[in-house]
Protein backbone atom coordinates (compact mmCIF):
# COMPACT_ATOMS: atom_id res chain seq x y z
CA UNK A 1 0.00 0.00 0.00
CA UNK A 2 2.70 2.40 1.02
CA UNK A 3 4.60 1.59 -2.10
CA UNK A 4 1.58 2.16 -4.32
CA UNK A 5 0.95 5.46 -2.65
CA UNK A 6 4.51 6.36 -3.30
CA UNK A 7 4.09 5.51 -6.97
CA UNK A 8 0.86 7.45 -7.32
CA UNK A 9 1.37 10.67 -9.28
CA UNK A 10 1.21 13.76 -7.14
CA UNK A 11 -1.35 16.32 -7.99
CA UNK A 12 -2.29 19.66 -6.57
CA UNK A 13 -5.53 18.46 -5.14
CA UNK A 14 -3.90 15.66 -3.27
CA UNK A 15 -1.24 17.94 -1.99
CA UNK A 16 -3.83 20.37 -0.83
CA UNK A 17 -5.68 17.61 0.92
CA UNK A 18 -2.60 16.59 2.79
CA UNK A 19 -1.31 19.94 3.82
CA UNK A 20 -4.57 20.94 5.48
CA UNK A 21 -4.79 19.23 8.83
CA UNK A 22 -7.26 16.39 9.17
CA UNK A 23 -10.41 17.53 10.98
CA UNK A 24 -10.87 15.63 14.22
CA UNK A 25 -13.41 17.20 16.54
CA UNK A 26 -11.33 16.56 19.65
CA UNK A 27 -8.06 18.10 18.53
CA UNK A 28 -7.39 21.70 19.41
CA UNK A 29 -10.97 22.32 20.51
CA UNK A 30 -11.36 24.58 23.51
CA UNK A 31 -12.30 22.75 26.66
CA UNK A 32 -13.62 23.78 30.02
CA UNK A 33 -12.71 22.18 33.30
CA UNK A 34 -15.71 21.29 35.42
CA UNK A 35 -15.27 22.53 39.00
CA UNK A 36 -17.52 19.71 40.20
CA UNK A 37 -16.19 16.54 38.52
CA UNK A 38 -12.86 18.10 37.45
CA UNK A 39 -13.09 16.64 33.92
CA UNK A 40 -12.21 18.64 30.82
CA UNK A 41 -15.27 18.94 28.63
CA UNK A 42 -15.11 20.08 25.00
CA UNK A 43 -17.00 23.33 24.49
CA UNK A 44 -19.05 21.90 21.62
CA UNK A 45 -20.43 19.24 23.92
CA UNK A 46 -21.13 21.82 26.63
CA UNK A 47 -22.97 24.02 24.14
CA UNK A 48 -25.04 21.10 22.93
CA UNK A 49 -25.99 20.55 26.54
CA UNK A 50 -26.88 24.18 27.45
CA UNK A 51 -23.61 24.59 29.37
CA UNK A 52 -24.40 21.74 31.74
CA UNK A 53 -21.74 19.12 32.45
CA UNK A 54 -22.65 15.43 32.26
CA UNK A 55 -22.15 15.36 36.05
CA UNK A 56 -24.98 17.90 36.36
CA UNK A 57 -22.90 20.98 37.06
CA UNK A 58 -24.49 24.14 35.66
CA UNK A 59 -21.92 26.56 34.25
CA UNK A 60 -22.73 30.27 34.31
CA UNK A 61 -24.50 31.51 31.25
CA UNK A 62 -24.58 34.92 29.63
CA UNK A 63 -27.80 36.92 29.77
CA UNK A 64 -28.48 36.75 26.04
CA UNK A 65 -27.72 33.04 25.91
CA UNK A 66 -30.34 32.47 28.58
CA UNK A 67 -32.91 34.57 26.82
CA UNK A 68 -32.44 32.74 23.53
CA UNK A 69 -32.40 29.38 25.30
CA UNK A 70 -35.70 30.07 27.03
CA UNK A 71 -37.72 32.07 24.51
CA UNK A 72 -39.33 31.20 21.19
CA UNK A 73 -37.12 31.72 18.17
CA UNK A 74 -36.70 35.39 17.19
CA UNK A 75 -39.36 36.48 19.68
CA UNK A 76 -37.12 38.60 21.89
CA UNK A 77 -37.43 42.36 21.55
CA UNK A 78 -35.07 44.32 23.76
CA UNK A 79 -36.26 47.28 25.84
CA UNK A 80 -34.51 50.16 27.63
CA UNK A 81 -31.28 49.63 25.71
CA UNK A 82 -30.10 53.16 26.26
CA UNK A 83 -30.21 53.11 30.08
CA UNK A 84 -26.58 53.21 31.19
CA UNK A 85 -24.54 53.78 34.29
CA UNK A 86 -22.62 56.96 34.80
CA UNK A 87 -20.46 57.70 37.82
CA UNK A 88 -22.92 59.76 39.87
CA UNK A 89 -20.76 59.98 43.00
CA UNK A 90 -17.45 60.39 41.19
CA UNK A 91 -16.33 57.19 42.91
CA UNK A 92 -12.61 56.53 42.39
CA UNK A 93 -11.93 53.97 39.65
CA UNK A 94 -15.60 53.39 38.81
CA UNK A 95 -15.57 54.88 35.32
CA UNK A 96 -12.62 52.67 34.35
CA UNK A 97 -14.32 49.65 35.92
CA UNK A 98 -17.42 50.31 33.82
CA UNK A 99 -15.34 50.50 30.66
CA UNK A 100 -13.50 47.23 31.30
CA UNK A 101 -16.79 45.54 32.23
CA UNK A 102 -18.37 46.66 28.98
CA UNK A 103 -15.49 45.19 27.03
CA UNK A 104 -15.39 41.96 29.02
CA UNK A 105 -19.15 41.35 28.94
CA UNK A 106 -19.99 42.89 25.56
CA UNK A 107 -22.96 44.43 27.37
CA UNK A 108 -23.73 48.00 28.36
CA UNK A 109 -25.09 47.04 31.77
CA UNK A 110 -25.57 44.09 34.12
CA UNK A 111 -29.11 43.28 33.00
CA UNK A 112 -30.83 42.67 29.65
CA UNK A 113 -34.59 43.38 29.51
CA UNK A 114 -37.31 42.98 26.94
CA UNK A 115 -40.37 41.13 25.76
CA UNK A 116 -40.45 37.61 24.37
CA UNK A 117 -42.70 34.62 24.02
CA UNK A 118 -42.14 31.31 25.76
CA UNK A 119 -44.21 28.43 24.37
CA UNK A 120 -46.22 31.09 22.50
CA UNK A 121 -46.98 32.86 25.80
CA UNK A 122 -46.12 36.55 25.61
CA UNK A 123 -44.13 37.87 28.60
CA UNK A 124 -41.59 40.37 29.83
CA UNK A 125 -38.19 38.91 30.51
CA UNK A 126 -35.00 40.03 32.21
CA UNK A 127 -31.69 38.25 32.58
CA UNK A 128 -28.81 39.57 34.64
CA UNK A 129 -25.23 39.41 33.38
CA UNK A 130 -22.58 37.97 35.68
CA UNK A 131 -19.67 39.14 33.56
CA UNK A 132 -20.68 42.77 34.06
CA UNK A 133 -19.38 43.63 37.56
CA UNK A 134 -20.83 40.35 38.86
CA UNK A 135 -24.37 41.47 38.12
CA UNK A 136 -24.21 44.19 40.75
CA UNK A 137 -27.22 46.49 40.99
CA UNK A 138 -26.55 50.16 40.43
CA UNK A 139 -28.93 52.85 39.22
CA UNK A 140 -29.06 51.55 35.64
CA UNK A 141 -29.91 47.99 36.69
CA UNK A 142 -32.54 49.32 39.12
CA UNK A 143 -33.96 51.62 36.47
CA UNK A 144 -34.19 48.88 33.84
CA UNK A 145 -35.82 46.34 36.17
CA UNK A 146 -38.26 48.97 37.49
CA UNK A 147 -39.11 50.09 33.95
CA UNK A 148 -39.68 46.49 32.90
CA UNK A 149 -42.14 45.85 35.73
CA UNK A 150 -43.92 49.11 34.91
CA UNK A 151 -44.08 48.11 31.25
CA UNK A 152 -45.43 44.69 32.25
CA UNK A 153 -48.05 46.26 34.51
CA UNK A 154 -49.12 48.65 31.77
CA UNK A 155 -49.35 45.91 29.12
CA UNK A 156 -50.70 43.28 31.52
CA UNK A 157 -47.84 40.86 30.96
CA UNK A 158 -46.18 38.34 33.29
CA UNK A 159 -42.50 38.77 34.13
CA UNK A 160 -39.86 36.04 33.98
CA UNK A 161 -36.55 37.06 35.58
CA UNK A 162 -33.16 35.34 35.76
CA UNK A 163 -31.10 36.71 38.62
CA UNK A 164 -27.36 36.61 39.15
CA UNK A 165 -25.79 39.22 41.37
CA UNK A 166 -23.14 39.92 43.95
CA UNK A 167 -25.51 42.52 45.43
CA UNK A 168 -25.71 46.30 45.38
CA UNK A 169 -23.06 48.21 43.43
CA UNK A 170 -21.10 49.98 46.14
CA UNK A 171 -19.55 52.46 43.70
CA UNK A 172 -22.96 54.11 43.49
CA UNK A 173 -23.40 54.29 47.26
CA UNK A 174 -26.86 55.21 48.52
CA UNK A 175 -28.22 55.46 44.99
CA UNK A 176 -27.67 51.75 44.52
CA UNK A 177 -29.21 50.96 47.94
CA UNK A 178 -32.33 52.89 46.93
CA UNK A 179 -32.74 50.69 43.85
CA UNK A 180 -33.80 47.90 46.23
CA UNK A 181 -36.78 49.98 47.35
CA UNK A 182 -37.49 51.25 43.85
CA UNK A 183 -37.58 47.81 42.20
CA UNK A 184 -39.58 46.34 45.12
CA UNK A 185 -42.26 49.01 44.77
CA UNK A 186 -42.57 48.27 41.04
CA UNK A 187 -42.82 44.51 41.73
CA UNK A 188 -45.58 45.26 44.28
CA UNK A 189 -47.62 47.31 41.78
CA UNK A 190 -47.28 44.53 39.21
CA UNK A 191 -48.35 41.97 41.81
CA UNK A 192 -51.27 44.05 43.11
CA UNK A 193 -53.00 44.05 39.71
CA UNK A 194 -52.91 40.25 39.66
CA UNK A 195 -49.98 39.60 37.36
CA UNK A 196 -47.51 36.72 37.59
CA UNK A 197 -43.80 37.06 38.31
CA UNK A 198 -41.49 34.05 38.22
CA UNK A 199 -37.86 34.40 39.32
CA UNK A 200 -35.16 31.90 38.40
CA UNK A 201 -32.22 32.30 40.77
CA UNK A 202 -28.89 31.41 39.20
CA UNK A 203 -25.39 31.24 40.62
CA UNK A 204 -24.78 33.45 42.57
CA UNK A 205 -27.82 35.44 43.76
CA UNK A 206 -26.83 37.38 46.86
CA UNK A 207 -26.99 40.64 48.82
CA UNK A 208 -29.29 43.43 47.75
CA UNK A 209 -30.80 41.48 44.88
CA UNK A 210 -31.74 38.58 47.17
CA UNK A 211 -33.10 41.18 49.61
CA UNK A 212 -35.31 42.69 46.92
CA UNK A 213 -36.75 41.44 43.63
CA UNK A 214 -35.19 37.94 43.68
CA UNK A 215 -37.23 37.00 46.76
CA UNK A 216 -40.42 38.82 45.73
CA UNK A 217 -41.66 36.52 42.98
CA UNK A 218 -44.89 34.51 43.09
CA UNK A 219 -42.89 31.44 42.12
CA UNK A 220 -39.17 31.20 42.84
CA UNK A 221 -37.10 28.62 40.98
CA UNK A 222 -33.36 28.07 41.27
CA UNK A 223 -30.70 26.22 39.31
CA UNK A 224 -29.03 23.27 41.08
CA UNK A 225 -26.21 24.21 43.48
CA UNK A 226 -26.61 27.94 42.80
CA UNK A 227 -25.46 30.10 45.71
CA UNK A 228 -28.50 31.91 47.13
CA UNK A 229 -28.12 34.05 50.21
CA UNK A 230 -28.02 37.50 51.74
CA UNK A 231 -24.67 37.95 53.49
CA UNK A 232 -21.39 36.76 52.04
CA UNK A 233 -19.95 33.54 53.45
CA UNK A 234 -16.71 35.20 54.51
CA UNK A 235 -18.54 37.93 56.39
CA UNK A 236 -20.64 35.31 58.20
CA UNK A 237 -17.54 33.34 59.14
CA UNK A 238 -15.87 36.48 60.46
CA UNK A 239 -18.97 37.54 62.39
CA UNK A 240 -19.81 34.19 63.91
CA UNK A 241 -16.28 32.65 64.11
CA UNK A 242 -17.87 29.41 62.89
CA UNK A 243 -17.02 27.44 59.79
CA UNK A 244 -19.92 26.93 57.45
CA UNK A 245 -21.18 23.62 56.07
CA UNK A 246 -20.48 23.03 52.38
CA UNK A 247 -24.11 23.17 51.33
CA UNK A 248 -24.74 26.46 53.23
CA UNK A 249 -26.56 29.01 51.03
CA UNK A 250 -26.96 26.56 48.14
CA UNK A 251 -30.21 26.31 46.19
CA UNK A 252 -30.80 22.98 47.95
CA UNK A 253 -30.25 24.67 51.33
CA UNK A 254 -32.76 27.47 50.68
CA UNK A 255 -35.24 24.93 49.30
CA UNK A 256 -34.87 22.89 52.50
CA UNK A 257 -35.49 26.02 54.58
CA UNK A 258 -38.57 26.97 52.64
CA UNK A 259 -37.46 30.03 50.69
CA UNK A 260 -37.76 28.79 47.11
CA UNK A 261 -40.40 26.70 45.37
CA UNK A 262 -38.39 24.36 43.21
CA UNK A 263 -35.02 23.53 41.76
CA UNK A 264 -35.17 23.46 37.98
CA UNK A 265 -32.39 21.96 35.87
CA UNK A 266 -31.63 23.97 32.77
CA UNK A 267 -33.00 21.56 30.21
CA UNK A 268 -36.43 21.58 31.89
CA UNK A 269 -36.73 25.33 32.36
CA UNK A 270 -38.29 26.22 29.03
CA UNK A 271 -41.08 23.66 29.29
CA UNK A 272 -41.68 24.41 32.95
CA UNK A 273 -41.90 28.17 32.41
CA UNK A 274 -44.19 27.72 29.40
CA UNK A 275 -46.52 25.47 31.39
CA UNK A 276 -46.53 27.81 34.39
CA UNK A 277 -47.38 30.74 32.11
CA UNK A 278 -50.21 28.74 30.53
CA UNK A 279 -51.56 27.70 33.93
CA UNK A 280 -51.72 31.37 34.85
CA UNK A 281 -53.71 32.19 31.76
CA UNK A 282 -50.81 33.78 29.96
CA UNK A 283 -49.81 35.39 33.20
CA UNK A 284 -53.07 37.12 33.90
CA UNK A 285 -55.17 35.79 36.75
CA UNK A 286 -58.87 35.47 36.02
CA UNK B 1 -20.34 69.07 63.02
CA UNK B 2 -17.32 67.14 61.90
CA UNK B 3 -15.67 67.67 58.53
CA UNK B 4 -14.26 64.24 57.65
CA UNK B 5 -16.89 61.67 56.62
CA UNK B 6 -15.10 58.90 58.53
CA UNK B 7 -15.28 60.98 61.72
CA UNK B 8 -19.02 61.12 61.15
CA UNK B 9 -19.09 57.35 60.94
CA UNK B 10 -17.35 57.15 64.32
CA UNK B 11 -19.74 59.70 65.80
CA UNK B 12 -22.73 57.82 64.42
CA UNK B 13 -21.46 54.65 66.13
CA UNK B 14 -20.70 56.32 69.46
CA UNK B 15 -22.49 54.33 72.14
CA UNK B 16 -23.11 57.49 74.18
CA UNK B 17 -25.61 58.72 71.60
CA UNK B 18 -29.28 58.35 72.49
CA UNK B 19 -30.66 55.05 71.17
CA UNK B 20 -34.11 54.05 69.99
CA UNK B 21 -35.55 53.55 73.45
CA UNK B 22 -34.40 57.03 74.52
CA UNK B 23 -36.38 58.54 71.67
CA UNK B 24 -39.41 56.40 72.46
CA UNK B 25 -39.32 57.32 76.14
CA UNK B 26 -38.83 61.06 75.62
CA UNK B 27 -40.98 61.80 72.59
CA UNK B 28 -44.04 59.61 73.17
CA UNK B 29 -46.40 58.91 76.04
CA UNK B 30 -47.88 55.59 77.24
CA UNK B 31 -45.64 53.40 75.10
CA UNK B 32 -46.89 49.82 75.20
CA UNK B 33 -44.33 47.42 73.84
CA UNK B 34 -45.62 44.56 71.70
CA UNK B 35 -43.46 41.51 71.14
CA UNK B 36 -42.79 38.80 68.62
CA UNK B 37 -43.12 38.09 64.94
CA UNK B 38 -45.75 35.30 65.40
CA UNK B 39 -43.47 33.11 63.29
CA UNK B 40 -40.42 32.17 65.29
CA UNK B 41 -39.21 34.52 68.03
CA UNK B 42 -39.04 37.96 69.57
CA UNK B 43 -36.00 39.83 68.29
CA UNK B 44 -34.65 42.15 70.98
CA UNK B 45 -32.75 44.21 68.42
CA UNK B 46 -36.10 45.68 67.42
CA UNK B 47 -38.41 47.42 69.90
CA UNK B 48 -41.94 48.05 68.70
CA UNK B 49 -45.33 49.00 70.05
CA UNK B 50 -48.11 51.54 70.30
CA UNK B 51 -47.75 54.96 71.89
CA UNK B 52 -49.25 58.42 71.91
CA UNK B 53 -47.73 61.33 70.07
CA UNK B 54 -49.38 64.42 71.57
CA UNK B 55 -52.42 62.25 72.24
CA UNK B 56 -52.52 60.62 68.79
CA UNK B 57 -52.04 56.81 68.80
CA UNK B 58 -49.11 55.84 66.61
CA UNK B 59 -47.06 52.71 65.98
CA UNK B 60 -43.40 53.14 66.91
CA UNK B 61 -40.63 50.81 65.75
CA UNK B 62 -36.98 51.21 66.69
CA UNK B 63 -33.80 49.28 66.08
CA UNK B 64 -32.08 49.24 69.47
CA UNK B 65 -28.34 48.94 70.02
CA UNK B 66 -28.43 49.29 73.81
CA UNK B 67 -26.10 51.30 76.07
CA UNK B 68 -24.34 49.06 78.60
CA UNK B 69 -22.23 46.20 77.26
CA UNK B 70 -24.64 43.70 78.81
CA UNK B 71 -27.55 45.32 77.06
CA UNK B 72 -25.66 45.62 73.80
CA UNK B 73 -25.07 41.88 73.79
CA UNK B 74 -28.74 41.29 74.61
CA UNK B 75 -29.76 43.57 71.73
CA UNK B 76 -27.26 41.88 69.40
CA UNK B 77 -25.63 45.32 68.93
CA UNK B 78 -28.66 46.47 66.98
CA UNK B 79 -28.25 43.89 64.22
CA UNK B 80 -31.71 42.41 63.64
CA UNK B 81 -32.45 38.83 62.64
CA UNK B 82 -35.26 38.12 60.14
CA UNK B 83 -37.62 37.93 63.14
CA UNK B 84 -36.96 41.60 63.88
CA UNK B 85 -38.01 42.65 60.39
CA UNK B 86 -41.02 40.35 60.53
CA UNK B 87 -42.08 41.77 63.90
CA UNK B 88 -41.77 45.25 62.42
CA UNK B 89 -43.86 44.28 59.41
CA UNK B 90 -46.50 42.61 61.55
CA UNK B 91 -46.92 45.79 63.57
CA UNK B 92 -46.88 47.98 60.48
CA UNK B 93 -49.75 45.92 59.04
CA UNK B 94 -51.52 46.26 62.38
CA UNK B 95 -50.99 50.03 62.22
CA UNK B 96 -52.46 50.08 58.72
CA UNK B 97 -55.49 48.11 59.87
CA UNK B 98 -56.23 50.58 62.65
CA UNK B 99 -55.23 53.70 60.72
CA UNK B 100 -52.25 54.59 62.89
CA UNK B 101 -49.28 56.50 61.47
CA UNK B 102 -45.93 54.70 61.73
CA UNK B 103 -42.69 56.17 63.06
CA UNK B 104 -39.42 54.24 62.74
CA UNK B 105 -36.07 54.96 64.39
CA UNK B 106 -33.22 53.35 62.49
CA UNK B 107 -29.82 52.63 64.02
CA UNK B 108 -27.98 49.55 62.81
CA UNK B 109 -24.68 48.53 61.33
CA UNK B 110 -26.79 46.18 59.21
CA UNK B 111 -28.99 43.11 59.26
CA UNK B 112 -27.24 40.35 61.21
CA UNK B 113 -24.86 38.17 59.19
CA UNK B 114 -25.26 34.76 60.84
CA UNK B 115 -26.12 31.16 60.12
CA UNK B 116 -29.56 31.27 61.73
CA UNK B 117 -30.33 34.56 60.01
CA UNK B 118 -29.61 32.98 56.62
CA UNK B 119 -31.49 29.79 57.47
CA UNK B 120 -34.55 31.85 58.33
CA UNK B 121 -34.38 34.05 55.25
CA UNK B 122 -32.74 37.37 56.05
CA UNK B 123 -32.94 38.39 52.40
CA UNK B 124 -36.58 37.37 52.11
CA UNK B 125 -37.50 39.25 55.30
CA UNK B 126 -35.94 42.48 54.06
CA UNK B 127 -37.43 42.05 50.58
CA UNK B 128 -40.91 41.58 52.01
CA UNK B 129 -40.63 44.74 54.09
CA UNK B 130 -39.50 46.78 51.08
CA UNK B 131 -42.39 45.49 49.03
CA UNK B 132 -45.10 45.81 51.68
CA UNK B 133 -44.01 49.18 53.04
CA UNK B 134 -44.32 50.68 49.56
CA UNK B 135 -48.11 50.39 49.76
CA UNK B 136 -48.95 50.81 53.48
CA UNK B 137 -51.85 53.23 53.36
CA UNK B 138 -50.90 55.15 56.52
CA UNK B 139 -48.16 57.80 56.80
CA UNK B 140 -44.68 56.43 57.50
CA UNK B 141 -41.80 58.54 58.81
CA UNK B 142 -38.33 57.08 59.38
CA UNK B 143 -35.56 58.81 61.28
CA UNK B 144 -31.97 57.63 61.02
CA UNK B 145 -30.54 58.36 64.45
CA UNK B 146 -27.11 56.73 64.16
CA UNK B 147 -25.95 54.14 61.68
CA UNK B 148 -28.02 53.44 58.61
CA UNK B 149 -26.42 50.19 57.52
CA UNK B 150 -27.54 49.05 54.07
CA UNK B 151 -30.59 46.83 53.43
CA UNK B 152 -30.98 46.22 57.15
CA UNK B 153 -31.69 49.93 57.61
CA UNK B 154 -33.69 50.39 54.41
CA UNK B 155 -36.06 47.63 55.58
CA UNK B 156 -37.45 50.19 58.06
CA UNK B 157 -37.04 53.24 55.85
CA UNK B 158 -39.37 52.84 52.88
CA UNK B 159 -41.22 55.89 54.14
CA UNK B 160 -42.98 59.08 53.05
CA UNK B 161 -40.37 61.12 54.88
CA UNK B 162 -36.88 60.03 55.80
CA UNK B 163 -34.93 62.27 58.16
CA UNK B 164 -31.37 62.02 59.44
CA UNK B 165 -29.64 63.41 62.46
CA UNK B 166 -26.75 65.62 61.44
CA UNK B 167 -24.14 63.05 62.48
CA UNK B 168 -26.02 59.96 61.37
CA UNK B 169 -24.73 58.07 58.35
CA UNK B 170 -26.55 56.09 55.66
CA UNK B 171 -24.63 53.73 53.43
CA UNK B 172 -24.89 50.75 51.11
CA UNK B 173 -21.87 49.14 52.80
CA UNK B 174 -19.66 49.91 55.79
CA UNK B 175 -16.57 51.95 54.84
CA UNK B 176 -14.38 49.16 56.25
CA UNK B 177 -16.17 46.52 54.17
CA UNK B 178 -15.98 48.67 51.07
CA UNK B 179 -12.25 49.32 51.51
CA UNK B 180 -11.45 45.68 52.10
CA UNK B 181 -13.40 44.53 49.04
CA UNK B 182 -12.17 47.21 46.65
CA UNK B 183 -8.66 47.85 47.88
CA UNK B 184 -8.02 44.77 50.05
CA UNK B 185 -7.24 47.16 52.88
CA UNK B 186 -9.78 47.99 55.59
CA UNK B 187 -7.33 50.68 56.72
CA UNK B 188 -8.50 52.76 53.77
CA UNK B 189 -11.93 53.09 55.40
CA UNK B 190 -11.52 56.85 55.56
CA UNK B 191 -11.17 57.06 51.76
CA UNK B 192 -14.14 54.72 51.35
CA UNK B 193 -16.22 56.81 53.77
CA UNK B 194 -15.52 59.92 51.73
CA UNK B 195 -16.23 58.15 48.42
CA UNK B 196 -19.48 56.50 49.52
CA UNK B 197 -21.20 59.86 50.18
CA UNK B 198 -22.81 58.64 53.36
CA UNK B 199 -23.29 61.82 55.42
CA UNK B 200 -26.64 63.49 56.05
CA UNK B 201 -25.71 66.35 53.69
CA UNK B 202 -24.81 63.86 50.95
CA UNK B 203 -28.03 61.93 51.45
CA UNK B 204 -30.02 65.16 51.23
CA UNK B 205 -28.33 66.33 48.06
CA UNK B 206 -28.86 62.90 46.49
CA UNK B 207 -32.59 63.22 47.22
CA UNK B 208 -32.56 60.24 49.58
CA UNK B 209 -33.74 62.17 52.65
CA UNK B 210 -35.95 65.24 53.17
CA UNK B 211 -34.56 66.75 56.34
CA UNK B 212 -31.45 66.96 58.50
CA UNK B 213 -32.15 67.22 62.22
CA UNK B 214 -29.86 69.33 64.37
CA UNK B 215 -28.09 67.60 67.25
CA UNK B 216 -27.99 70.73 69.38
CA UNK B 217 -28.92 69.97 73.01
CA UNK B 218 -28.86 66.28 72.12
CA UNK B 219 -30.47 64.14 74.79
CA UNK B 220 -32.04 67.09 76.56
CA UNK B 221 -35.69 67.92 77.00
CA UNK B 222 -35.66 70.63 74.31
CA UNK B 223 -34.07 68.22 71.84
CA UNK B 224 -36.85 65.68 72.08
CA UNK B 225 -39.53 68.38 72.13
CA UNK B 226 -38.21 69.75 68.87
CA UNK B 227 -38.43 66.31 67.23
CA UNK B 228 -41.91 65.71 68.70
CA UNK B 229 -43.16 68.98 67.21
CA UNK B 230 -41.70 68.18 63.79
CA UNK B 231 -43.22 64.69 63.84
CA UNK B 232 -46.63 66.03 64.86
CA UNK B 233 -46.69 68.63 62.08
CA UNK B 234 -45.48 66.21 59.43
CA UNK B 235 -47.97 63.50 60.36
CA UNK B 236 -50.80 66.02 60.21
CA UNK B 237 -49.76 67.06 56.72
CA UNK B 238 -49.26 63.50 55.48
CA UNK B 239 -52.58 62.30 56.90
CA UNK B 240 -54.41 64.86 54.79
CA UNK B 241 -52.57 63.96 51.59
CA UNK B 242 -54.86 62.08 49.16
CA UNK B 243 -51.89 61.11 46.95
CA UNK B 244 -49.80 59.62 49.76
CA UNK B 245 -49.08 56.30 48.03
CA UNK B 246 -48.37 57.73 44.59
CA UNK B 247 -45.97 60.23 46.15
CA UNK B 248 -44.23 57.47 48.13
CA UNK B 249 -43.83 55.49 44.92
CA UNK B 250 -42.46 58.52 43.07
CA UNK B 251 -40.15 59.37 45.95
CA UNK B 252 -38.14 56.20 45.31
CA UNK B 253 -38.91 55.96 41.60
CA UNK B 254 -36.97 59.06 40.72
CA UNK B 255 -33.79 58.11 42.62
CA UNK B 256 -30.98 57.09 40.31
CA UNK B 257 -32.67 57.82 37.01
CA UNK B 258 -29.69 57.62 34.70
CA UNK B 259 -28.94 59.89 31.80
CA UNK B 260 -31.09 58.17 29.25
CA UNK B 261 -31.40 59.40 25.71
CA UNK B 262 -34.50 57.38 25.02
CA UNK B 263 -36.38 54.94 27.20
CA UNK B 264 -37.99 52.67 24.62
ZN1 LIG C 1 -18.78 17.96 35.77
Amino acid sequence: MALLNFLKPKNNLEEGGRTSAPVHSDVGEPEKNCPNCHKDIPMSRLWANQLVCSCGYHFRMKARQRISMISDKNSFRELFVSVRSCNPLGFPGYREKLETSKTASEEEEAVVCGTASIGKQQCCIFAMESTFMMGSMGSAVGEKITSLFEYATQHRLPVIGFTVSGGARMQEGLLSLMQMAKTSAAVKQHSDVGLLYIAVLTDPTTGGVTASFAMEADIILAEPSATVGFAGKRVIEQTTKQSLPKEFQSAEFVLEHGFIDKIAVRKDQRKLLAELLKMHNGGESV
Amino acid sequence: MSEMPYDRVKLARDNKRPTGQDYIKNIFKNFIELHGDRRYADDKAVIAGIARLDGLPVTVIAIEKGHSSKERVERNFGAPHPEGYRKALRLMKQAEKFGRPIICFVDTSGAYCGIGAEERGQGQAIAENLMEMSTLCVPVISILIGEGGSGGALALAVADRVWMLENAVYSVISPEGCASILWKDSGKADIAAASLKLTAEDAKSLGVIERILSENEMGQKEYYERIRTLLGEEIQALTKDPDLLQKRYDRFRRIGMTDTEQML
